[in-house]
């Protein structure tokens, strides 16, 4: 897809912050120099095209008394896909990639209580792969942002 | 953090709808104020349970394709300093240490991302130099098998 220099600095903007006003894409358009009805068009646009995902909240589940962790799992390739599927139906596992290594599935659990994270590393257990458990123990930084020059 | 708290952030997890008043249309589904909503979600911030509001972007879609994790066994009385210094690189999304085990003997992960996979070797490399930290593998995303937000059921 072709992002013009518009779209380019209203991803940029709205990777920060949606303004929390009434009106917030007109507030994003006065930034920009554009109209509201261009801003809420260029987002659709942007949504339909995949680029952005969704405009909402991020959520700390931390904070929220939630859990999380990362999962290395070593699977044989030709079974990759049929597990992972079954991995992936949990809608506590956020992120997965495979990754080329001996471990080579790589997951993120995020759920709301320790309990229900030990019953679903318990249950992804019984698939029989050899799995390590990688709880952070710092968190050092998150910022999940790129400049679109 | 009360039961209106939780059903706002249900209702706008997958995205708030676009439209001219996007707040006063989660207002009149949850049957508060346009107002309440907008206070309600600036509280959430302030106590960070909400991280950030805004998009979320496909970073594949606008050409960062590599997506790197690097894996550094750093030594637990330089830990603090290291983690410093590699956050301070801007194409370091993440960085944590987690928890050693006999089957993993690295404690410090972070996410580097390019547009190809040379520019996360280099960026390993300067890292490496810049904190003299040179165990680390570098372990390539071959596949996006999922990419979802963090929910609330």
């Amino acid at each position: 897809m072709r992002l013009d220099s518009i779209d380019k600095n209203l991803l940029n903007v709205l990777q920060d912050e949606l303004p929390l006003v009434s009106r917030p894409f007109e507030e994003l358009g006065k930034g920009l120099g554009i109209s509201e009805e261009d801003v809420i068009s260029r987002v659709k646009r942007l949504l339909e095209e995949g680029v952005i995902r969704r405009i909402g909240p991020i959520i700390d589940i931390k904070k929220l008394g939630g859990v999380s962790t990362l999962v290395a799992m070593s699977v044989p390739s030709e079974r990759v896909d049929e597990t992972a599927a079954m991995i992936n139906e949990y809608p506590e596992v956020t992120h997965n990639y495979l990754r080329s290594h001996r471990y080579n599935v790589w997951f993120t659990i995020s759920a709301s209580s320790k309990e229900r994270l030990e019953e679903i590393l318990g249950e992804i257990k019984k698939l029989g792969y050899e799995l390590i458990d990688l709880p952070a123990t710092k968190m050092f930084k998150i910022r999940v942002k790129f400049d679109m020059k | 953090m009360d039961d209106m708290d939780v059903k706002l952030l249900k209702l706008t997890q997958d995205g708030i709808p676009l439209t001219p008043r996007p707040f006063a249309d989660t207002a009149k589904s949850l049957g508060i104020s346009e107002e309440e909503v907008i206070t309600r979600l600036k509280k959430m911030m302030s106590m960070g349970i909400i991280h950030r509001f805004g998009a979320s972007i496909a970073h594949r879609a606008i050409g960062i394709i590599a997506n790197a994790m690097c894996v550094w066994d750093v030594p637990s009385e330089r830990v603090d300093e290291v983690g410093r210094i590699i956050a301070s690189f801007d194409e370091v999304t993440h960085c944590y240490e987690r928890l050693r085990s006999n089957k993993w003997k690295y404690n410090v992960f972070t996410m580097v991302h390019g547009h190809d996979k040379g520019e996360c070797r280099v960026l390993a490399e300067r890292i490496a130099k810049a904190t003299g930290m040179y165990d680390y593998e570098i372990l390539f995303s071959e596949r996006e098998l999922k990419k979802a937000g963090v929910r609330i059921e």
